[in-house]
Order: structure tokens, then sequence, then C-alpha cells
């Protein structure tokens, strides 16, 4: 089964008379088990791509499919519910809640979701001890290391069952050696849910987690 | 787990500034809405207390008690209209009277009536007076003789009564007979004949139904010459001042309450625009733009309520020290309407934020 599916999908943006190409026609396939690193400089057009491929922006052109659903046409309500089902996030400055420890900045996504508490909480916690944070999950993220707060950011991404997860630039805060322990991590939860990663890096040493790089330049794909 | 209050609980802290202006607003609109009430509960007080639901007066007098007169024969002729089924005279003197054992004479109003009012027993002895219970506070005791008037004349008190003040000034319910006495020590011009009072209160077979009351008060005007009546509502706004003290304060304290919508609405513009980021966050995990601004009003009601019930408690601890120096009184309508006056505010003013949170792109939250 695919996982995601983008089919002439091109982004462009109008800045006063002109038409900026953000990403040009662009067919991709990523399988359900696949962990496909996306590479490029900055302004390269790959946050572009993570965004529709999660529904937080409509291409311009061509058509998006994730699992069986077709997102193309999608309302911004449609595509909140989307969201909230079928895809996790890790964002790049991590992003977790301030003011809510750990296991509760899981529960926000089960909170939006309105999924059973009971269950949900049950969930959280098996997937913070999964990822080492056990005897952390009472701790509020200033309490937190940097590895830390990006073990609670994978949590939070895995929390709906996500068929697909994107990932942009979760090593970038990070030095080299707690890059390689967090990419490891990505990868065995990922695979062990049999769930489809999209991870935007621009450092080629993290590309060796993946199971294929795929390289972005000036809105251009290069397999 | 909601949100807001998940906030509020572990970050007090960042609603202080919020908290506290609310708190100063609420404050100052208990304290107006208190001295509203005092000023008019200790001032229509006796009339409010009439068992009649209609009043009438001279045609001439302008509704004033002090101007009016109506006659014996007028009296008689009002219980004969259809629908009247009692009449009583009323009459006001406003005087001073000694007190035992204090330096300072108090300000009372000698009310001789006929009918007795709402919480007043039935006439005293003449030389007899219940009391307000205001009158307490200056020295007033059941069992006292207090000298009345400027001819000092004995009024005994056998007992108190509560919120029948005439102007401020504590009342002493007494006989008609005593009454037209001290009225004739005090202004020898007004001395009034046997059976004649300045007002008289009119009990009707249609006291809960206001069109017939309309009706029967019509009825009086037409019959009786040189009379005006009116509902006992109508008769309490008429007193000096009552009217334009309710509508200067009201707008006072409608701009406060406006103030305070600006103030919260200020607030959670600036929260909210902090906020971008997170809620972008939000938005993109899957949260809707209700679901985020369902936290963002429970946050302004919560901080409402809590800087009301602070400014409660200043309030009343400000009238315990205030004593009866100012005639502020808080009632439970007051406090009621304030509660609910400051939450709707507030709720509205945290709805300014709505566009800015249904604007927000979850695609800022990526790069």
């Amino acid at each position: 089964m695919t996982a995601l599916q983008l089919t002439d999908v091109r982004k462009t943006y109008q800045s006063g008379d002109d038409e900026i190409v953000a990403l040009e026609s662009t067919t991709l396939t990523v399988p359900s088990d696949e962990i496909l690193a996306l590479v490029g400089p900055s302004g390269s057009g790959k946050t572009t791509l993570l965004s529709i491929a999660g529904g937080l922006l409509g291409p311009t052109e061509g058509r998006v499919m994730v699992g069986d659903e077709d997102i193309t046409g999608h309302s911004p309500r449609e595509l909140t519910s989307f969201r909230r089902r079928r895809v996790g996030f890790v964002f790049q400055a991590v992003n977790l809640v301030p003011f809510l420890n750990a296991r509760e900045n899981l529960l926000v996504v089960a909170e939006f979701a309105k999924l059973d508490k009971k269950g949900a909480k049950e969930r959280a916690e098996q997937l913070l001890g999964e990822l080492g944070l056990g005897d952390r999950m009472d701790n509020l993220p200033g309490q937190l290391s940097g590895g830390e707060r990006q073990r609670v950011a994978i949590g939070r991404a895995l929390m709906n069952q996500p068929e697909l997860v994107l990932i942009d630039e979760p090593t970038s805060a990070l030095d080299t050696k707690l890059g390689e322990q967090v990419m490891q991590l990505i990868v065995r939860e990922v695979k062990a849910r049999g769930t489809a990663a999209v991870i935007v890096t621009h450092d080629l040493r993290m590309t060796q987690f993946a199971d294929r790089t795929i390289s972005i330049t000036d809105g251009r794909i290069e397999h | 787990m909601n949100l807001g209050l998940k906030e509020l609980r572990r970050r007090p802290g960042r609603f202080g500034a919020a908290a506290a202006a609310l708190v100063l607003i609420s404050v100052l609109t208990l304290f107006l809405g208190g001295l509203l009430d005092g000023l008019y509960l200790g001032s229509t007080g006796a009339l409010r207390a009439q068992p009649g639901d209609l009043m009438t007066f001279s045609g001439n007098s302008k509704l004033s008690v002090i101007r009016s007169r109506i006659t014996g024969e007028q009296r008689a002729e009002i219980a004969k209209i259809d629908g009247v089924t009692a009449v009583g005279g009323v009459g006001f003197a406003l005087v001073s009277a000694a007190v035992p054992n204090q330096s300072e004479p108090a300000s009372v109003t000698v009310i001789g009536y006929e009918l007795a009012p709402a919480g007043v027993p039935d006439r005293p002895m003449v030389g007899e007076a219940y009391a307000d219970q205001s009158l307490e506070t200056k020295g007033v005791r059941i069992g006292q003789v207090l000298a009345v008037g400027p001819k000092q004349l004995p009024i005994k008190v056998v007992g108190f009564v509560s919120d029948t003040n005439f102007l401020q000034q504590g009342a002493l319910w007494t006989a008609p007979t005593t009454w037209r006495e001290v009225l004739a020590s005090a202004r020898p011009d007004q001395t009034l004949p046997s059976g004649t009072f300045q007002a008289v209160t009119v009990q009707t077979a249609r006291a809960t139904d206001p069109a017939g009351q309309a009706s029967i008060a019509a009825s009086i005007d037409r019959s009786v010459a040189g009379v005006r009546t009116v509902t006992r509502d109508d008769a309490v706004l008429a007193l000096p001042g009552i009217k334009e003290q309710n509508s200067t304060f009201t707008a006072v304290i409608g701009v406060t309450l406006l103030v305070a919508g600006i103030v919260v609405a200020l607030f959670f513009a600036l929260l909210t625009l902090e906020r971008t980021g997170m809620y972008g966050v939000f938005k993109a995990i899957g949260a809707s733009s209700g679901q985020v601004f369902a936290g963002v009003i429970t946050q302004a009601l919560v901080v409402a309520v809590v800087s009301f019930l602070v400014s409660v408690l200043l309030v009343v601890l400000a009238a315990a020290g205030i004593g009866d120096a100012l005639p502020l009184t808080l009632v439970p309508r007051r406090l009621a309407t304030t509660a609910l006056a400051l939450t709707v505010t507030a709720a509205l003013g945290a709805a300014i934020s709505l566009r800015r949170v249904v604007r927000i792109d979850p695609a800022a939250a990526i790069g």
C-alpha cells in the first residue's frame, strides 16, 4: 500500500505581477513502510513539499493522496480532520506546549481528536516508555534536555497512530551523537508501526538512516 | 484536559495584569452600583413600602409629596371608584430629632399613615413611632423618647422596621395625629386641616395587572377634580433626584464596563498575537479554530469570574470600613447583574481575537 502519492503536484505563489514557483511539477510515491529522506538547501522547496503532503498547504496543481484519501480538494475543515487522523508532525522547532508536561503534550493530540481519555493516557505513557521517557512524563519541557524534548515531539507525532509521519529537520538543534540517537529512535519507532516517514534534512550524514534519499533543488526533485 | 484552564493553573502570573485591571474595574463598578443602590434605597423606602399599587397627589404638585394636598372629600371620592379597594392617607414631615445621650440630632422623616406599609405594623398610639433600623446607628433604641422638631415634641420609639427611609432620612412611622403635630410645629405655614394628607395610597383589585391599574388611575383622575394618580413605581421615580441619579450612575457604570471589555480585548489580542506560533502548531496537529478559541474564551471567563470574586471581597471590606459615612449598599441583584455584565463583557472582549485565531495558518508551524 502507498502511504503518499503526489501526482504532478505544483505550488506557486503570486507576488505582485510575478508568479513564484515553490515546487515544480512533482510526482512522488512513498510506500507504507518506507523512510524517505528529502535533502536540499534552504529555499529548495522541501518544506513546501512536506506541507502539501501533510495537508497544511493545498497544491496549485496536481493530486495528493495519503493512503486511500485524496486530499487535493479538501476544505480547511476537512484538512484539519485529515491531519488529526492520518498524519503526524515533528516540527523543526519541536514546539512543545511549555505549560504541559511530557505526557500532556501527547494527550493534546487525543484531546483535539476527542479520543477516549483513558485509552489515550495509556497510549501516551506506553509511547513515552518506549522512547525512554518513562520517568520524565511529569516534567515540563523546560525541565527536559534538547534530546528529551525531541523524543516527546516524536511521541506526539505517533500519538494518533498515523499512516504518515512528516519530520522537519529533526537533528538541526542537536549535536552529531544526539542527532544519530534521535534518528535511530525515529527509525525504530516508525518501522515498528509500519508507518511511512518523510524526513526533511539538510544534513547528509543523517540520510544513512533512510531507506531512500531524494534531493530537491529550486523546487525540482532529482530522483 | 482544557488547555485554557491548564495554562491558567500552571501560569497564573501571565494573566495577572488583566486580572488586576478587571479587579479594579469591578471594584469601581460595584462601588458605583452600591452607592446608587444605597442612595436609591435610602431615599425611596417609604414610598416603595406603601401598600397601594397607586398613589394620588394633587394635580398641581408635580408628584411632590411636600407640595401635594389631598382633602378628606377627595379621599372619599377616590374610595368610590370602581376597582379601588382601600384608600389611606400618608404625610411626611422632614425634621430633626434629639436622641438621648447623643450630642448630634438625627435627621428624621415623621410619616403619618392610615394603611400600614409593608413591614410596618398598624398605626401606633399617638405619641409613639416605629423607627427605621437605620436610626440605630444614630443611637436610637426601643423605649427611648425622642424630642422631635423645633418644639421638641416627645415621640416614644416602640419598635424598629427596615428599609423605610425617605430622602436619606430615618423614618419615624406615627399615627396621623402625631405627624400633624410635628408638621405644624416645623412648618406652621403648612398646617393641614384634619382629614387632609399630602398624598394617598390606593389599593386596587388589579394588583398584578398593569393595564387594569392604569385604567383605575385614569378613572380616578377623570372622576376626582384636581388630582393626579400614578403607579407606586412612578411615584418613587418622581422623588427629587432619583431619575437623574439613576441615569447618571447607570451611564458611568456602563462606560466602566465598556472599559473592562476593551481591557480584556487588548489583553487577549496581545496574547493571541504572542501565541500565533503555538496556535499554528495546534492547528497543524488537528485542532479546529473552534477548539483553539474555546481555550481563549475559557481563560477570559475564568479571569473575569475570579476578578469579580476578589472585587466583591474588597468592596465588602471597604463597606465595613466606611460604615454609614457613605450610603453604600450591596444588594444581591446588583452583585448578580455586575457578575453577569463583567463575564459577558469579558467574553465579548475575548471574542475580538476570534478572527485572528481563525486566520492563523497551520502551515506556519513548519518552517
